[in-house]
């Protein structure tokens, strides 16, 4: 793997919808390369056939009964919003 | 009352020597004195404090006092507290007030304790040293010009400080043991799934773990106690009771076989650092206690594979934060788009976004298999290391971290260097199982933790092994002389 260059690191900050000051780019393509060297530690080892883990207890999900158990907080948990109006969260114009 | 511990203070408050109310005053006036040096706190709550001291005074007084009624301790500033901001140490929640109140928190309230406050953290728990934090960095109470560790810092800051008994922390790949160990205090993280996880803000949702922060190991297993239990809202809440923790904290360590992996004691291990665990492993031998040296041989790559794992669910659980329902909002957004990169950039520190940058990355098409997937094949295999390890041993020990508290500022410009102080603590997430620090010395004036691994659900048996520890010696009694 070659080291992030600044192009990359605008892509990826894109798809993290992360908005990045242009002067800082050069010294997140330069941590984010020196983290992606690190991790490529795990090359060393062939894994060929090693099942992946992907959760600490081998359990499976539980399953409950499709009902109601929650009440309608809407006025509550919207008290905290940035903007509300009439119920509805309010963001730019998305549609012309 | 502050140099008691919560055992103590629970006795002092059964036979009426004096109230939680006078308890609960008498802490908040130490944590108005001392917390501007030490940073601890984020928010103090100090009216609502008296009101639940009040009620647990009353229900004493109606004859229904548990163990932990009336007991002060503080939340680290990740749980969900009702009415309370619960920043998580972050500009895109400084204003954030929380609906609804984790299940920790729940819990802790059932049983009675009383919250001072919250405690300031490495935001999002991302960070080793408390210095992530918006709310600036937490202090070391037994050096100024050191990091108290992180992320659960001012958890384990206002523990070691004398300003509560106990605290509540999380450990991602190491935010409870960490700071334990460089704050001279005991913490405990329990197995994944031990305790809910439910109104805890996600970091790494197959990593993060809370546990309780005290100065004793038994002061762990009371609060353990209260914290511990299925919780249906959590889907990976194990269902499963959780033993009486106080009640097995006497048994003998006669023939406990103690793993020592050969890996913790090599290249990056602190000399000084060394000989401190090794007098404490000493100490456990003349307890009765046999050691055994084992290997646990993939431990070099459980770095490489948190820093996979740990970022890519964290660049999936803090895409919540848009904007748009709650948390900070840039002003003026010009279009929808615009809404969410500056509000996101703005709201996160630089590390928070790094990690969120990096998971982006490894998540992101064409590189999956090559990142995710080969870090979850590496986490099988440090995860088999331990198995074969426990088929032998009892209990695994090494240091907690490879050195004492670094100063401020010295890591925080490069962050694999920062990385490395969770050398010891991250095999222990990856794998899910149940770890604990306690003190065990110092180097100068600098505290050193004896990490304790079990296998899963063990929690009573490391509680039990650091418990019979302090028993027989006094570091967990030290005080820094300027908060004694």
């Amino acid at each position: 793997m070659m080291p992030l260059g600044t192009a990359e690191v605008a892509k990826i900050a894109h798809l993290a919808r992360l908005a990045i000051r242009e002067e800082e780019v050069p010294d997140y393509a330069r941590n984010l390369s020196a983290i992606l060297e690190l991790v490529e530690q795990m090359n060393a080892v062939d894994t060929t056939g090693v099942t992946p883990m992907a959760h600490p207890l081998d359990m499976v999900q539980r399953l409950r009964a499709d009902e109601i158990s929650e009440s309608n907080q809407r006025e509550h948990f919207q008290a905290i919003a940035p903007r509300v109006d009439a119920g509805l969260y309010l963001v730019p114009k998305v549609i012309e | 009352m502050h140099e008691k511990t919560i055992a103590q203070l629970s006795a002092s408050l059964a036979t009426g020597e004096f109230s939680s109310e006078e308890l609960t005053r008498a802490l908040l006036e130490r944590v108005e004195r001392f917390n501007p040096s030490l940073n601890a706190f984020i928010t103090v709550t100090a009216e609502s404090a008296l009101a639940q001291a009040r009620a647990a005074d009353e229900r004493r007084r109606q004859g229904a006092a548990g163990l932990l009624t009336g007991i002060p301790i503080a939340h680290k500033d990740i749980f969900c507290t009702d009415g309370v901001r619960t920043s998580c140490g972050s500009r895109i929640l400084d204003r954030f007030i929380a609906p609804y109140n984790a299940t920790v928190v729940e819990r802790l309230n059932a049983a009675g304790a009383v919250m001072l406050g919250k405690t300031n953290m490495d935001e999002f728990a991302m960070g080793s040293s408390n210095e992530t934090s918006f709310y600036g960095p937490v202090r070391n109470p037994w050096d100024l010009d050191a990091v108290p560790g992180g992320s659960s810092g001012g958890s384990a800051a206002a523990v070691a400080a004398r300003l509560t008994p106990g605290a509540t922390g999380t450990d991602t790949g190491g935010s409870i043991r960490q700071p334990a160990a460089l704050c001279g205090i005991t913490g405990i993280k329990p197995t994944y799934g031990r305790v809910s996880r439910w109104g805890m803000i996600a970091y790494a949702s197959s990593l993060d773990q809370g546990g309780p922060m005290a100065r004793t190991a038994e002061d762990c297993a009371l609060l353990l106690g209260a914290m511990a239990g299925f919780d249906l809202r959590d889907s990976t809440s194990v269902d499963r009771p959780a033993p009486d923790y106080a009640a097995l904290l006497d048994q003998p360590l006669t023939g406990l076989k103690i793993g020592l992996p050969k890996e913790y004691f090599g290249e990056g291990l602190d000399s000084a650092v060394a000989r401190v665990v090794e007098d404490a492993i000493a100490e456990y031998r003349k307890l009765g206690a046999e050691t055994v040296e084992i290997s646990l041989p993939n431990s070099h790559l459980a770095i490489p594979a948190y820093y996979v794992v740990a970022p890519a669910e964290c660049s999936s659980n803090l895409a919540r934060f848009d904007g748009v329902r709650y948390g900070h909002r840039c002003e003026n957004p010009k279009d929808l788009l615009d809404l969410y990169t500056r509000s996101r950039g703005e709201g996160f520190g630089a590390e928070v976004q790094r990690r969120i940058l990096v998971g982006t990355f490894a998540l992101s098409a064409g590189y999956y298999d090559a990142y995710y997937l080969k870090a979850q094949q590496i986490r099988r295999l440090i995860s088999d290391d331990f198995r074969q390890a426990f088929a032998q041993v009892d209990v695994i020990m090494g240091p907690t971290s490879p050195t004492v508290a670094f100063n401020l500022g010295e890591k925080v410009d490069d962050p694999i260097t920062m990385y490395l102080s969770d050398i010891y603590t991250i095999a222990v997430n990856l794998a899910g199982l149940p770890g604990l620090s306690l003190p065990v010395g110092f180097v100068g004036q600098r505290p050193v933790g004896l990490q304790v691994i079990g296998d899963y659900f063990t929690e009573d048996r490391l509680l039990n092994v650091a418990h019979r520890y302090q028993q027989v010696t006094d570091w967990h009694q030290r005080a820094p002389t300027a908060f004694a």
